[in-house]
């Protein structure tokens, strides 16, 4: 029976390792210089980048982060402090249902939202359907954060004349803030891979764009378009560009990793 | 609250405090009358009424569960933070009912500070920003000004007999403190904004015995600096540093008079029983 579940842990990180290998292998010649200065340029024109994509995931993840994190971390903290209410309840149950909604239907909402009414796709209309995937993530683990802290931190604080919010806010929240961290960072890894919401918000651009109110590149579709073309020099710089956002998730990965042990040392006992 | 010159301490001349009578003439600084507390539907406070006079250390003792914690924080509006707990009752603070109309539960705790059982100092913030945690409440005119504060912080941290351990590294996080240095903090970080009681719920029950030790010497210290209310479970304790003690048993105040006479000649037979050990 151990001996199964070592087995099982080791076919768990099995699919990593082969991703890994086989994106090094593929991707690994072509993440050159120009990958990151230059921008796409026709199949058989040598020296073609991903400049434009990795800048306008940049932008979107930033739009995004901007939107939901305020938002997500708000409802969090209004979670942990209700906790029982029936608005709570409802609001916990949403949420979470708002997590299991395919990506795609937030692509949609977004698209329903601000491409629609604006008859243009944009960098924007990308952000806030990204904005409502992260939001539910950082709620949840917002809240449970937030329910870490001991009641004796927020007895103490209360005790000295602090009111409920600023209870909340200086003290409550700023304990948690490790974990919330940790939770942000993990949601924003989450999100900057994701192909399908943006498919028809922020829907691509094979020129430099920086606006919020155009069309804009990322990584996830730039590789999509590249993989499904035919021309041999378009799947490496597709390789390329996975190797590419594979490397942006973990380096964020691994600094929730580094912002949690940093210091996550709650109270004192 | 006495003015900012004097930095809101309540300096009590020497020779008024020559000894215990002396105190006992003073006013009641904290009287509760028919105070009964509730968790939801239990009545866990049952018709409290005493008087804690001026400057003078006074123990609530009685066994677990019997309601002396919450007894102590149905005196700065701390029990009603709970969810589904209430009030009835008053409790007048220099004369006035702190659970009157339009009195604000936020000053009344900043003039009446609390201690716990655990120590919680902040975790995110230095030992020098725990002690000036209260500062920010405080009204304009009452707060230290900016020049001002790192005297302040040194004179809670002096009074709560912590400066000389802590005076090289005020900026270092106050978790690395051992418990009794955060339990001190605690005490230095309510005494900070010049409150005139300070109510200490077990101060000691997590502490080893020689940090025990030396928050009872504090508490000995304070007394003529500050009103003390001290909730313990160690008869000793109660007799070694309290003026008064109040025994409670099952919600309700069963004897409450001077530690001396309590510990000698209590008047109760439940106290007499318990003081000697037959239950708690």
């Amino acid at each position: 029976m151990v001996a199964l579940t070592y087995a099982a842990a080791l076919l768990a990180i099995v699919p990593l390792i082969l991703i890994l290998a086989y994106l090094l292998r593929a991707g690994a010649s072509s993440v050159t210089l120009s990958f990151f200065i230059r921008n796409p340029v026709p199949s058989g024109e040598p020296g073609g980048g991903m400049a434009n994509a990795i800048a306008g995931t940049v932008i979107i993840v930033l739009t995004a982060s901007v939107i939901g994190l305020p938002i997500g971390i708000g409802s969090g903290l209004f979670l942990a402090e209700q906790r029982g209410g029936k608005v709570a309840v409802a609001i916990r149950f949403l949420s979470d249902v708002l997590n299991g909604l395919p990506s795609i239907v937030l692509g949609i909402f977004a698209w329903q939202l601000l491409v629609r009414p604006f008859r243009h796709f944009s960098a924007l209309s990308g952000g806030v359907a990204l904005a409502a995937m992260m939001i539910p993530l950082v709620t949840r683990t917002t809240e449970e954060m937030i329910r870490l802290v001991p009641v004796s931190m927020r007895e103490a604080a209360l005790a000295l004349g602090y009111t409920r919010w600023r209870t909340s806010l200086t003290v409550v929240l700023r304990t948690a803030m490790p974990g919330i961290v940790t939770g942000a960072l993990v949601a924003i890894a989450r999100i900057a891979g994701e192909t399908a919401p943006l498919l028809f918000t922020a829907f691509g651009n094979s020129f430099w764009s920086l606006s919020p109110f155009k069309p804009i590149a990322a990584l996830p579709m730039q590789i999509y378009i590249y993989a499904i073309s035919p021309f041999d020099d378009w799947h490496a710089q597709a390789w390329a560009g996975a190797l590419v956002l594979l490397g942006l998730v973990l380096v964020i990965s691994l600094a929730a990793r580094f912002v949690t042990r940093r210091r996550f040392g709650v109270g004192g006992d | 609250m006495s003015g900012a010159t004097d930095g809101g301490e309540r300096e009590i001349p020497i020779d008024v405090v020559t000894s215990t009578d002396a105190r006992l003439a003073s006013l009641p600084c904290l009287a509760a009358e028919s105070v009964d507390a509730y968790f939801g539907a239990n009545r866990v406070v049952r018709d409290v009424s005493f008087q804690v006079r001026a400057g003078e250390v006074t123990a609530i003792i009685g066994p677990s569960g019997c309601g002396k914690s919450t007894l102590l924080r149905c005196l700065n509006r701390m029990h009603e933070t709970v969810p589904g707990a209430r009030v009835e009752g008053e409790v007048r603070f220099e004369g006035r009912d702190i659970y009157g109309r339009g009195v604000s539960a936020i000053s009344v705790r900043r003039h009446i500070g609390m201690v716990f059982q655990r120590p919680t100092p902040f975790p995110t913030m230095s030992i020098r920003d725990n002690v000036a945690a209260g500062f920010k409440v405080m009204p304009r005119n009452e707060r230290p000004s900016r020049a001002d504060r790192e005297t302040f912080v040194e004179r809670a941290l002096r009074r709560a007999g912590l400066w000389d351990e802590v005076k090289d590294r005020l900026h270092e996080s106050a978790v690395a403190l051992s418990g009794g240095q955060q339990q001190r903090l605690c005490i230095a970080r309510a005494l900070a904004t010049s409150p005139s009681v300070l109510l200490l719920d077990e101060p000691t029950a997590s502490l080893d015995p020689l940090s025990t030790q030396r928050v009872e010497e504090l508490v000995y210290e304070l007394r003529d600096q500050v009103t003390i209310i001290i909730v313990t479970h160690n008869m000793q304790q109660a007799g070694r540093i309290s003026d008064r003690t109040a025994f409670m048993l099952a919600g309700e105040l069963i004897e409450y008079g001077s530690t001396n006479a309590m510990f000698t000649t209590p008047s109760d037979p439940r106290t007499e029983a318990y003081i000697t050990g037959r239950f708690g």
